[in-house]
This record gives structure tokens, sequence and C-alpha cells, in this order.
């Protein structure tokens, strides 16, 4: 059952999304904030919409899937739409005991609801059309400059993708961990949450040795296999900015300045 | 032929438990490996076989003696990533031995490590899943495999770095009845039609019968060595160090007691059968 989770939310495909450079990608989503926290009006959010959309067909990512990506932050996004509708100072529309709703704070929360879940969803285009592994390959590449200040862009990548590739392995070991446990009348679905995070302890103690011990041996097997840190390393594919990576990020590039002058006219 | 690794009066000791003597898991180790054989080292547990295996590519240095690795000193840490190349190591656990997510990706990361220009590594790939018959899962996930299949592809990635010497650090152990056979026939292969030395460490006196040479530890020491006809058929002294003679040399040696005239030495099962049959004739 553990087995069921989906992991890093990627949705394997062949849209032009997922062919474009991982690299563009993670630009690409950068630049989309951009736009978006630019964004001022009815006219500019229009376009960040359109963008989205645009986005979205071209992915042939299913919309059910990002709104479900919408859920955990739903309490965020009534939160915030709740406190701007209150308490944006301006032109009185209804008011009740101490509390008064504006024009001007139905606009903002309209706006600020609006800008949320428009960059929840934007983001989550980037992860369900970018495998988790082309994803910290694109992150190494993109902040290898930063190998110059010290910071240990090769190694953090190492971490990882070795993070994601013992997921599998683990949860699997978690599921036969609890099988055993349950098979010595271990009880891990009834009681308080208190008692249900203890029944906990006897899954964990043995997961953390194990993970201990596997770590011990892969590094081992690292070293036997050569591994001396990211110098001198060369790579089996090597990342290539395509035409259509040009292309892309010129289009967006044209929206966001198409975004800044609407913003300038308050549109 | 010359010698791929060598080593001499070979000690090593793990560090005691506190208050304890340290006990000596490798006791003066002479031994030779020949460039392009098939040795299988036999010993149960304890006896020393996978220390001495984790010498052979300096995963642990001498205590005392000296290992020769293709005529590289494994206390030369100059040498140490060359040594490491010809000496490629596979490891019991299939799943501690993956580092990649994506089955190519984790046959290359040796020879990234080594720096292979991107095309030569694409070749190498291509080469070493397809010389262990592993082409076909060549964009898989390692951890949707069997353990035999596993196994392969970290035989694939040592192959990859184009090592000399293979050694297999009972790497069948984990693995069911067919995946131990996938294992086995992938090594046997190796060595006959790419001249890739092979040490094959294990327990299994089925695979020991495989090699050309058999060398038998205990205690630390190498106590046997010989060819599988030679050390094979030695079923009381197998047995003293806690190891069985294969079931064919037990049945033959059953069937002597009782008066037929059989050989002892027919390790395998059709040439057994045979030699049991001439025998009631």
């Amino acid at each position: 059952m553990l087995k069921d989770i989906t992991l890093g939310q990627y949705f394997p495909g062949n849209s032009l999304a997922h062919r474009l450079d991982p690299r563009t990608k993670l630009i690409l989503t950068v630049l989309y904030i951009v736009i978006l926290f630019c964004a001022k009006g009815f006219v500019s959010y229009g376009v960040v919409a359109l963008l989205l959309l645009t986005g979205v067909k071209v992915s042939g990512v299913a919309p059910r899937a990002l709104v479900r990506g919408l859920k955990p932050i739903l309490f965020i996004i009534c939160f915030t739409a709740v406190l701007n509708l209150f308490y944006t100072p301006g032109e009185a529309l209804a008011s009740f005991w101490i509390f008064t709703i504006t024009k001007e704070g139905l606009v903002t929360a309209f706006f600020m609801v609006l800008r949320i879940t428009m960059l929840i969803m934007g983001t989550f285009l980037l992860t369900y059309t970018t495998s988790p592994i082309a994803l910290t390959d694109g992150l190494e590449t993109l902040l290898g400059p930063l190998k110059r200040v010290k910071v240990p862009v090769h190694e953090l990548s190492m971490i990882m993708s070795i993070a994601l590739r013992f997921i599998p392995t683990l949860i699997e070991e978690t599921d036969k961990i609890m099988s055993a446990q349950k098979a010595r009348g271990a009880d891990f679905e009834s009681g308080n949450l208190l008692q249900r995070a203890r029944a906990l302890v006897p899954i964990l103690v043995p997961l953390f040795i194990s993970a201990f011990r596997r770590a011990d041996e892969l590094a081992v097997a690292m070293e036997c296999r050569c591994y001396h840190g990211g110098e001198g390393r060369t790579k089996l594919h090597v990342l290539r900015y395509q035409l259509r990576d040009y292309l892309v990020l010129a289009a967006y590039g044209a929206v966001l300045a198409a975004v800044l002058i609407l913003a300038r006219f308050g549109l | 032929m010359s010698d791929i690794i060598r080593t001499e009066h070979l000690t090593f000791a793990y560090p005691p438990d506190e208050g304890k003597d340290p006990v000596p898991a490798l006791d003066g180790v002479d031994l030779s490996i020949r460039q392009g054989s098939f040795t299988a080292i036999l010993g149960h547990n304890g006896s020393g076989k996978s220390t001495l295996a984790k010498h052979m590519n300096a995963v642990l240095l001498p205590g005392g003696g000296r290992v020769w690795v293709d005529g590289m000193d494994t206390l030369a840490e100059a040498a140490l990533l060359e040594i490491r190349r010809r000496v490629g190591m596979v490891f019991q656990n299939p799943d501690n031995q993956i580092v990649a997510n994506v089955v190519e990706e984790d046959v290359a990361f040796g020879p990234e490590n080594l720096g292979v220009p991107t095309a030569e590594i694409q070749a190498r790939v291509a080469a070493a899943l397809k010389a262990v018959g592993m082409e076909a899962f060549t964009l898989h996930a390692p951890h949707h495999l069997s353990g035999g299949q596993k196994q392969r592809i970290a035989i694939a990635g040592v192959i990859a770095m184009e090592p000399a010497c293979i050694v297999l650090d009972e790497s069948t152990a984990m693995l069911d009845p067919a995946g131990r056979r996938e294992v086995l026939d992938t090594v046997k292969t190796l060595n006959r039609d790419k001249g890739i030395t092979v040490v094959l460490i294990t327990h299994h006196m089925d695979e020991a019968a495989m090699a050309d040479r058999v060398v038998v530890m205990d205690q630390g020491r190498v106590v046997m060595d010989g060819t599988p006809r030679e050390i094979l058929v030695r079923m009381e002294e197998l047995r003293e160090i806690g190891l069985d003679a294969p079931h064919t040399v037990e049945l033959l040696h059953g069937l002597r007691q009782e008066g037929f005239d059989v050989p002892l030495d027919a390790l395998g099962i059709q040439e057994c059968a045979e030699a049991i049959v001439r025998a009631l004739a």
C-alpha cells in the first residue's frame, strides 16, 4: 500500500513541455513568478492566466491534477482572502459589527487569491513535466557558476539524486518492517495521535539502522567505482539547449515586457 | 601469463572491541591471481575471504605485508583510482550498490567518475549492457528489476570501467537460484569471451566447481589451493572447516563406501550420473 505513494508528482509524457531542457523550464518558472508579481490589473492578470492556460494545454497535464495540487494550501488561500477582504481601507461596501468590507478589499482579495492559485499551478507544471533526475541535473548545471564561490553544487545534487534513488527502496523496506511488526501484534491503526505516533517507533528504529548500513555500503561501492567528488567528472548526457528552448524563452520574455507595460498603465 | 593480483604475507586485523585483543582476519596470505583466470575463494563465515577480497582493490589496506594489483602497490595512494579501475568489485546486496535512478545512468557512473568523454561513455554503456544481456532495460528504473538483473547491472557498471579483473564478493548470496544462475553465467561468459579475470568469493560448492582454481580459506589462512577436482573431493577436510562437499561428491563417496567402483571427482550432475551408470553396468 505504501508503494502507491506518488513521488515527485512527475507525469511522464512526450509533450513540448516535457521535451524542453530542464534548465529552460527552471528559468521559465522563475520568469513566470516574476510576471505574476508584476501583474496589476484585470488585463495583465488575464495575460498571465492565458500564459498558464497555454502551459497547461501544451503540457497535456490534466487540469484536475493541478486543482488537486491546490488542496494542501486551501487554508492559506482562504486566510489571505479573509485578511485582505476586511483589512484593506477604502470605500465601504458593507459593514457589520466591527467588520467592514471595502471595495478595495474585495479587489485586493480577489487578486491575492488569483495570484497564489496561479503561482502554485504554474510551479506544479514544472514538477509535473520534469522528472526529478532531470530537475536535479538542470539545477546542478544552472547553479554551476556558484562553485566558484565554494557552494558544493555537485555534492548537493548528488545528495538529492541518491535520496531520490533510495526512496522506493526505503518505502519497500518500511512496508516489510511494518508487516513484520504487525505479525508480532503491533497495532498502527487504533488509538489517539500520541499512541499512533508511539507505535511508529518500532518501525523507525530498524528503518534508520538499515538506512545507515545502506549508506555505509553504498559509500564503499561508490568508492570502488572511482567516485572522488565532482572534480574531473564527465556526464553520460550533456544538457543542450535546442531551438525550441530559445523560442519559448523569447516568448516568455515578450509576455514579461507586455505585462510590465500593462502594469505601468495600471491595467 | 602475468599476475593481476599478488599478495605477500598479507595480514590484517579489524579494530577490536574494547578490552579485547585484536583477532587477525587475515594471517599471512600469499596468493597470486593470474590474468584471465577464474578463481573461486571458498570459506565459511569469518574465514577472512571477504576481507581478502576488499584488499584486492584497496578498499582495505594491508596491516602487514603487501598487495600488488597489476604491479601497483595498494599502499601507494597515487595509484588508487587506477587500481580501482582495474579491479572492479561487485557486492552482496544489489540495492546498496546502485547509485542512479535509471539503468544507463548507473552503468555510466564509473566512466563518469573517470572523466571519460561523453561519446565514449555512451558507447561503453551500450557495450556493457549488451555484455550482461540487459540492453533491453537501458531506460528502466533499477528498483523494478529482479535481484539477478540488479546484480547484472552492477556487473555492467564495473565492465564499463574496462577492468582487467572483477571480484564478486558473495554477489550471489542474496539471490534466488534463478538469479544466481544468471549472474554466474554472465561472469563465466565475460571470463571466456573477454578474458576478464574473475575472482568469485562464495560459500557455495557448486559455484566453486565452475572455476579453474579453488582457494579454500580458514581462520585467515589459505588452507587448500588447487583445481576444483583436486579440492572438492576432500570431503572430510572440508567438513572440518565448516564446508560441505558438493552433493555429487557426497553421493559418490557414499557409493564408494558401499563398495561401488565410482570415481570421486565427477563434479557435474551429468558427469556424476554417467559415472554411476558405468559402475552399475
